[in-house]
């Protein structure tokens, strides 16, 4: 009898826990104070405007595309290639690459950041924007291995060959037959690497310098300066965006299925 | 170059790495034949389905098709076609596109590609389900697109592996008559893989029994059916008691057992279907340690100082019960007298 009754009650408090802040970021974005604050004082559209008229959230923004778009495309020519090799053929040492690849998910952010301004910025002297491509494909490359392998691994490798005994090169047999099969896995791919490399913090914080930085370090840094409610109406926008996208990849793609 | 050796595998050798699948296979199928290459699992006729189709290289000897050495022609350039065991369709395309695959690589283009793949589709009676994917289709419609698949492209040599193998018990029978009719019209000389010898001895002009790498024996389905030349074809195509004789004696399991009887002094040994065995009377005493009703006949199963004994009899005749003794005899003038013993 009891769990009829808490159940309900325990699901009601796990919502409220996923989605209040979400809530709150769009009710604050919608204030007319001054001041990010909860409840909002009054209603009004003007921080939502306020945010297409900074001019540093617009130029971060771009490179936040960039920096999403450019390294998803770059993991994928990468990743598909590789997660092509792990599952056919006997490469030798096969789980242990498939390990390093997947290395950057499991070490801490910060770490791979200092990691990568420590040895390769520094003593490199790479341009800023290089270094946080180079950071943020080397981030994607994972989930798009991942992702790629998964989808290659429910094809058949025979149609490679029956392609093959029909005329196809090798090489065209991937193009012709494999790559139309994994169209969804790599979509798939492409969209978990975009949010992630959009949604990532602690690597870009490291690599970020004056002039070029991903958006969400704009948004700290605006903070420490400006506490007005256009950051939480960015932030809700942000968020729609992301809904959007995978909504929309939900309902075409059957995102769920790759993930 | 002639008809009979349309198809000649010379030395042919095929390993992977270090282990040898087939050892010096020497074979020549004639143009137009329908050939079953037979044999377990492990025996190498896949190995060498694959050699003849260029999806494996030979560590050495020679394949020759219609006069011209293909040893080393890659798969792609043979005019060999392959019917997949899995079928192999290509998901993301629907059946026409699926039968016009290869024939749009070779340039065929516009009316001649259209006329090509309908008619294809025709061949195998699946017109109306062009437009289907693989998907949507029962695994023997998906055995026919992948025939059509390989047909339109007017191969030398039809290579089909295990092609009955992924259909249930009445659709096979269909597929069987059907291949049979696809090869008789379009003459093509086929050849499939299969570990059946039901199949092979149904479908087949002509039957290649293979074990451990080499071939064990070369014929035709009667051939092979009633004049097994060792006791691995014998076993293979049902002679379930076989025994190795020497001189008047054959062995067994409790030494040796005199037999009489026109035996031809180059045969190594004996054996008998079950049905051959006469039950009822004769010189021998058995067991029955198992009994199985299959239809019109009852099979025995006998413990008998010659070993274990499979017999068969009538269904009509009366049951005999588990652990009655019967007088049973192995009568030489029906056995198959084999060439060779010791593949068992």
């Amino acid at each position: 009898m009891s769990n009829k009754l808490y159940a309900p009650i325990i699901l009601l408090l796990v919502l409220a826990f996923l989605i209040g802040p979400f809530i709150i970021i769009i009710a604050a974005s919608l204030s007319a104070g001054e001041t990010l604050s909860f409840p909002p004082q009054g209603l009004s559209l003007r921080w939502v405007i306020k945010v297409f008229e900074v001019e540093s959230f617009r130029a971060s923004f771009g490179i936040s595309m960039f920096l999403a778009i450019g390294g998803t495309i770059a993991a994928l020519i990468l990743g598909i290639p590789a997660s092509y090799a792990l599952s056919r053929y006997k490469v030798p040492g096969a789980e242990t690459i498939r390990t390093i690849v997947s290395s950057p998910i499991i070490v801490p952010g910060i770490i791979v950041g200092l990691a990568l301004l420590r040895y390769f910025v520094v003593p490199f002297n790479f341009g800023i924007l290089f270094a946080l491509f180079l950071a943020h494909t080397a981030l994607i490359l994972p989930y798009a291995v991942r992702v790629v392998s998964a989808s290659l691994t429910n094809l058949r490798s025979d149609i490679e060959e029956a392609a093959v005994l029909l005329g196809c090169s090798r090489v065209g047999a991937f193009f012709r037959v494999v790559m139309p099969n994994i169209r969804g896995g790599i979509l798939a791919a492409f969209i978990l690497g975009f949010v992630t490399s959009f949604n990532q913090v602690p690597v870009s914080l490291f690599l970020s310098g004056p002039g070029v930085r991903t958006l969400p370090i704009d948004m700290l840094s605006y903070m420490e300066i400006t506490y007005d409610p256009s950051v939480a109406a960015l932030s809700a926008l942000l968020a729609f965006m992301s809904l959007g996208i995978v909504f929309l990849a939900e309902r075409f793609l059957g995102f769920s299925r790759y993930v | 170059m002639s008809d009979s050796r349309f198809l000649s595998l010379e030395k042919l050798t095929l390993s992977y790495g270090k282990n040898v699948a087939v050892p010096e296979m020497d074979l020549d199928i004639a143009k137009g034949e329908l050939v079953a290459l037979l044999g377990p699992s492990g025996c190498g006729k896949t190995t060498t389905m694959r050699a003849i189709a260029g999806l494996m290289e030979p560590a050495s000897g020679a394949i020759v098709l219609d006069g011209a050495n293909i040893t080393r022609v890659p798969a792609n350039k043979r005019p060999v076609g392959l019917v997949f065991q899995s079928y192999a369709l290509f998901p993301h395309l629907n059946v026409y596109e699926n039968v016009a695959f290869g024939l749009k690589l070779m340039g065929v283009k516009g009316k001649d590609l259209e006329t090509r793949v309908n008619d294809g589709l025709k061949t195998v009676g699946l017109s109306q389900y062009a437009t289907r994917k693989p998907a949507e289709l029962s695994g023997g419609q998906q055995q026919r697109v992948s025939l059509a698949r390989s047909m339109v492209m007017e191969p030398k040599v039809l290579l089909l592996d295990e092609p009955l193998s992924n259909l249930d018990a009445r659709l096979r029978l269909e597929m069987r008559t059907e291949l049979q009719r696809v090869q008789k019209e379009s003459g093509v000389t086929m050849i499939f893989v299969t570990h059946d010898q039901v199949e092979a001895l149904a479908m087949a002009d002509r039957i290649i029994v293979m074990l451990d790498g080499h071939i064990e024996q070369i014929g035709t389905p009667e051939d092979i059916y009633n004049n097994p030349a060792s006791d691995f074809v014998a076993d293979f195509v049902g002679f379930e008691n076989v025994f190795e004789r020497v001189g008047d004696t054959i062995k067994t399991a409790n030494g040796d057992v005199a037999i009489s009887g026109n035996i031809d002094d180059a045969t190594k040994g004996l054996a008998w279907r079950p049905s051959m065995v006469t039950l009822g009377e004769g010189p021998y005493e058995g067991t029955v340690r198992g009994t199985s009703f299959a239809g019109g006949t009852r099979e025995y199963l006998l413990d008998t100082p010659l070993g274990q004994i499979k017999a068969e009899c009538d269904a009509a005749l009366p049951a005999h019960d588990f652990g009655a003794v019967l007088k049973f005899d192995l009568p030489v003038a029906k056995a198959a007298q084999l060439a060779r013993t010791g593949s068992l």
